[in-house]
């Protein structure tokens, strides 16, 4: 391995290294779910403003047309992933919890139009003219971002080409790719730095233009040898560089990942955009490729099922809206000690209650835990050994913070930085008293009077 | 289509925890941490140490069992805190300390100390360090100097108890059961005849400081190696300074004991007696003796680092660690205390709120504030 000429010190101060439970699909290859029969596309599935759904009932939609108009400034349009026919809209729980409309559309009788290996050929395969990117202006790129409704994949679903505008006020020199995979069990960017490199240095490079970057890093962790090597060999004469950072816990989260290969930091409430930085997750890259390259929207991504509950861990290629019933049933069901269902990694994910929520842009993965995987510890007194202190990795006091939630003590929370929190929850995961660290820090965040 | 078992669990994230560390974990970690000092202890004072080890920690479980029965909540004595809080109290004691001051001072300390705040975690002053005080002025008799050695000079307070291998072990001097005072052996030690002395050398030496400065010769200075080694009189585990790095080591090691704390103490007061050196560079009693005697090292890595009363942030801290060194060489010197370690954690203690309300540190990539 190369060793990288990023400034940054490939790592981060503090965090926590929990069981990987990265062997559950690490060696499964992307997978293409066979075509469901139904998707529901919830119609807020990013950051920011809500979609107006667009299709009637009986509506005759084909894969890839808009169903859904976004308005505001930071919002995405919505695409059917499928050819098929609209039905009435339902409401739906999304795995975070939140109700919202969804529109609902049924597949036609007739094979879809890609199904199979051809999709994923389409989505992620082929060739992708990594040396030819400079036919497209900055502008065109920024454009075919939005109208392809491309959001944040890596979990917070942020309006992908609000990242890529220019500022002038606010130059933007480099693009950070994060293939951290920072969560445990979770492998679906794994595999599609292992199998399809080429999609994302694409969508680096095209990024990099769109915004005027000048410097283009791949932040992987040092436990995917092999996706570090894939890309390496890839990016060889793209002027794009791979920078090996260490396994930790929370690596992938933005500013940890920013600060680890620029050595920049950007404050609470802060954008890396604001100290030079555009920080995009690999297979959002992937998405701008494929939007710029072929001219097509979002409406497919990887989901890793996986998990000691899961009978056959697998990597799939599925459609957004499809039920994570469908996904858990095509993965062979849970086992009888499954326990939580998932919906991203065990450090951040949500658990469904109902494992029928669709399947959204954001959604990273399904993982489901056994009674032998969670911990049972009951609740003590804080000890005050300042664990949460040493490993917090936005620098807080999360003990602090938590009991002066849990008391409702809004001054104390501030005082001691609430809002820097960014949930991450290697509090709660080292607490040796087993207090909800995080989430009661959580809880004082959406309680607490605003100002 | 929905199978869904209505048995799944739902609760927010995350779901993993660190389930191998815990704060039983943390409390067996000091019991460890604790072992060469008690096994120093019952090597020098045998049957009387075991005896205060058994009686400190069976007051003390007996106590917290009375009030979690008071307080209708279960019994909490599966953390270990009080059994740590016993051990730790017991090698503050004198051997010879009777056994009704022993059990008091385990009462007081679990009571007063911590249960009566809402046990483990709930409390602000050291638990051992409340009972230790309590009846260091209560029985000052007992725990005084004679509690080391019999006023007459004979080895014991109590005539009735002989301890002969302390002589062969170099403890006590050969001649002291000869010797009519204190005072004639001192000089002696002085002189370098002997290194042994019949008090402990926080003691002899205050006395030589005190009558040092009406101008007369009293007390004596003990030897460096008896210090580093534990050859000497004092309380039950605090004698040895190679037991208390060693198990203090253990503790850094695992993380169970903040770095910064025995760091600050050091440093803090190292600080004043390098300066005291200074001022008066032939004195005998120099800044090892000041480090290596008495209750420093054991408070630095036993007491001080005590995570319930002990600030949060590594600044915090440290300077927690060092406004003990600093209070430890304040009352050893200006009061009429050999030792200050107590009441320095004590005082300390109380300002820990304080503390961490003063090193609140700033978030990751905040604009430092001038």
């Amino acid at each position: 391995m190369s060793v990288s000429t990023a400034p940054g010190s490939g790592t981060f101060p503090c965090g926590v290294h929990p069981p990987e439970g990265k062997s559950f699909a690490k060696d499964c290859p992307i997978e293409v779910l066979p075509t469901p029969k139904q998707v529901r596309i919830a119609t807020q599935q990013n950051v920011g403003a809500p979609c107006e759904g667009l299709l009637k009932p009986r509506q005759e939609v084909t894969a890839g047309e808009q169903i859904g108009s976004a308005e505001a400034f930071i919002s995405a349009p919505l695409h059917s992933p499928l050819t098929g026919a609209a039905a009435m809209a339902q409401a739906v729980t999304l795995a975070n919890g939140r109700h919202m409309q969804a529109m609902v559309i049924n597949a036609s009788e007739e094979p879809q139009p890609l199904e199979g290996q051809a999709l994923l050929d389409d989505v992620y395969g082929g060739d992708w003219p990594l040396g030819a990117l400079e036919q497209y202006a900055p502008e065109q790129i920024v454009d075919a971002v939005k109208t392809a409704g491309i959001v944040g994949q890596g979990g917070a679903a942020f309006p992908t080409y609000v990242k890529l505008l220019r500022n002038d006020e606010k130059p933007i020199d480099t693009v950070v790719l994060n293939g951290c995979e920072c969560e445990p069990y979770l492998t679906a960017d794994y595999r599609l730095m292992v199998e399809f490199p080429q999609p994302i240095l694409a969508g680096a490079i095209l990024a990099a233009r769109a915004t005027g970057a000048s410097k283009i890093y791949v932040g992987i962790e040092d436990n995917k040898p092999l996706a570090i090597e894939t890309l390496q060999a890839a990016a060889a004469g793209t002027g794009v560089e791979i920078a090996v950072l260490k396994t930790k816990y929370p690596q992938g989260s933005e500013k940890q990942t920013m600060y680890a290969i620029t050595g920049r930091e950007a404050g609470p409430g802060k954008l890396p955009s604001e100290v030079g930085c555009c920080v995009i997750n690999v297979a959002t890259a992937a998405a701008i490729a494929r939007a710029v390259v072929r001219n097509k929207p979002l409406t497919h991504r990887v989901v890793t099922v996986t998990g000691g509950g899961i009978k056959e861990p697998k990597n799939l290629l599925v459609p957004v809206g499809v039920s994570c019933q469908v996904l858990i049933n095509y993965c062979g069901g849970l086992t009888d000690d499954a326990e939580r269902v998932i919906s991203g990694g065990p450090m951040m994910g949500f658990t469904m209650g109902n494992i029928d929520s669709p399947v959204t842009k954001g959604t990273s993965g399904l993982t489901v835990l056994r009674t032998s995987d969670l911990a049972h510890t009951t609740e003590t007194n804080c000890v005050r050994c300042g664990r949460c202190v040493d490993v917090c990795p936005m620098g807080l006091v999360p003990t602090r913070i938590a009991l002066a939630s849990r008391n409702q003590l809004w001054d104390l929370a501030k005082q001691y930085h609430i809002l820097a929190c960014v949930e991450c929850g290697c509090c709660s995961y080292t607490c040796p008293a087993a207090l909800p660290l995080v989430q009661l820090i959580r809880m004082g965040k959406v309680s607490m009077p605003r100002d | 289509m929905s199978n869904t078992k209505p048995t799944h669990h739902v609760a927010t994230s995350p779901h993993l925890a660190d389930a191998k560390f815990t704060t039983r974990r943390m409390m067996t970690d000091v019991l460890i941490a604790l072992l060469p000092l008690v096994i120093f202890s019952i090597y020098i004072y045998r049957q009387y140490a075991v005896q205060q080890i058994l009686t400190c920690v069976s007051a003390c479980a007996l106590t917290e069992l009375l009030f979690s029965m008071a307080r209708g909540k279960a019994f909490s004595l599966r953390d270990g805190s009080a059994v740590v809080t016993g051990v730790i109290l017991a090698l503050t004691f004198p051997w010879s300390t009777p056994l009704h001051v022993a059990i008091i001072a385990s009462a007081i300390a679990v009571a007063c100390g911590k249960m009566v705040f809402g046990g483990v975690g709930m409390n602000l002053f050291n638990p051992a360090m409340v009972g230790r005080a309590f009846v260091m002025l209560a029985f000052a008799s007992a725990l005084g100097s004679v509690g080391y050695i019999g006023d007459d000079g004979k080895t014991v307070p109590n005539p009735d108890v002989a301890m002969p291998w302390l002589v062969d072990m170099g403890v006590l001097p050969k001649d002291v059961a000869q010797k009519s005072t204190e005072e004639t052996a001192s000089v002696t030690a002085v002189s370098g005849a002997t290194t042994m002395s019949s008090a402990t050398p926080m003691g002899a030496n205050k006395k030589r400081e005190t009558a040092a400065r009406k101008g007369e010769t009293a007390g004596f200075v003990t030897k460096i190696m008896p210090l580093v080694i534990g050859t000497h009189l004092g309380s039950l585990g605090e004698v040895s300074a190679i037991g208390c790095l060693l198990g203090g080591l253990f503790l850094l090691i695992r993380r169970t004991a903040a770095w910064q704390i025995p760091l600050g103490m050091i440093v803090g007061a190292g600080l004043i007696a390098a300066i005291l050196q200074a001022m008066d560079p032939s004195s005998p009693w120099t800044i090892g003796h000041e480090l290596c005697g008495g209750a420093l090292l054991f408070g630095a890595f036993f007491i001080a680092t005590d995570p319930v009363t002990s600030p949060l942030t590594s600044k915090g801290r440290f300077l927690f660690g060092l406004g003990i060194g600093l209070l430890t060489m304040v009352i050893r010197k200006l009061s009429g205390y050999p030792e200050g370690v107590m009441f320095a954690v004590l005082l300390m203690n109380a300002i820990v709120p304080l503390i961490n309300r003063w090193t609140i540190p700033a978030p990751f990539g905040a604009e430092k504030k001038a």
